[in-house]
């Protein structure tokens, strides 16, 4: 299992502001090993992040993607009724099939 | 035979093998979306759009890019974000020409999220970025060149 991921989500008046780090290896399958051989690729390939049980943002990712992949973005309180001390989860699937899930609550800002 | 062309028979097979044995079809049934492989495989911007399913994309000034460098030092992090102010845009796409595909990331924006998106992509070499925006189901793009002084794609 990997790292968790470090999420801030901020209340900015009537968004939420959300920063996501995630902790992947993103190997594109492209790099070659010390050996010469080729490091099979391994990379995220979807992530989807959710609010009170809504979509606020989804994603497909190649492995182009840097390795520990940060993600910020924001979503509106309206549609989602978010409001401090609710969840946001963000989940990801890499090209193993393994999977992420992590969730930090929204907080106010300092 | 190039590099190119080396990785597209002997790496696409191989990567075909690990996709099945490495069971995608979890990777499928957890994603509200397949993960479009046709679109993370192709070389350009056109074939990206129509591996999303559209016909061609036009330029917009309507799309900006935010944190993108105009010269990178390390090609492995550069920072790209991009955001539309064009109305009901669906989803941003980033794209790096001169990689080995041009489709890095592609985000799905529902109603209520901000259309801006910023993450950190790699780079092999100096390339124009592109930022692909669908909104009400059409296609537009902004284009920055950003040069890269170290590459990001190692070996």
């Amino acid at each position: 299992m990997s790292d968790p991921m470090r999420i801030r989500a901020q209340l900015m008046g009537d968004k939420v502001d959300v920063r996501v780090l995630m902790a992947h290896e993103m190997e594109t399958g492209l790099r070659k090993d010390t050996d010469g051989k080729i490091v099979p690729p391994h990379y995220i390939q979807s992530v989807s992040a959710t609010c009170n049980g809504k979509t606020v943002l989804s994603a497909q990712w190649g492995p182009a993607v840097s390795k520990n992949p940060t993600l910020a973005f924001r979503f509106a309180v309206a549609s989602t009724g978010a409001k401090a001390g609710d969840k946001v989860i963000v989940m990801w699937v890499d090209n193993k099939g393994e999977k992420r899930s992590d969730e930090a609550a929204i907080t106010l800002p300092t | 035979m190039n590099r190119r062309d080396v990785l597209r028979t002997s790496g696409g097979s191989v990567a075909m093998a690990l996709a099945a044995s490495a069971g995608l079809l979890t990777v499928k049934s957890a994603s509200a979306q397949a993960w479009n492989k046709t679109a993370f495989e192709v070389k350009s911007l056109n074939e990206v759009v129509r591996a999303m399913g559209g016909a061609s994309a036009t330029e917009s000034k309507d799309i900006s890019f935010v944190n993108a460098p105009d010269i990178a030092e390390n090609g492995a992090v550069v920072p790209v974000g991009a955001t539309s102010k064009i109305p009901k845009t669906e989803s941003i796409s980033i794209l790096v020409e001169k990689n080995p595909n041009a489709l890095s990331a592609s985000f799905t924006i529902p109603e209520g999220t901000d259309p801006t998106i910023s993450t950190r992509v790699k780079m092999s070499q100096t390339s124009n970025v592109y930022a692909l925006v669908k909104a009400d189901g059409k296609y537009f793009y902004a284009v920055k060149e950003v040069k890269v002084t170290l590459g990001g794609c190692g070996g």
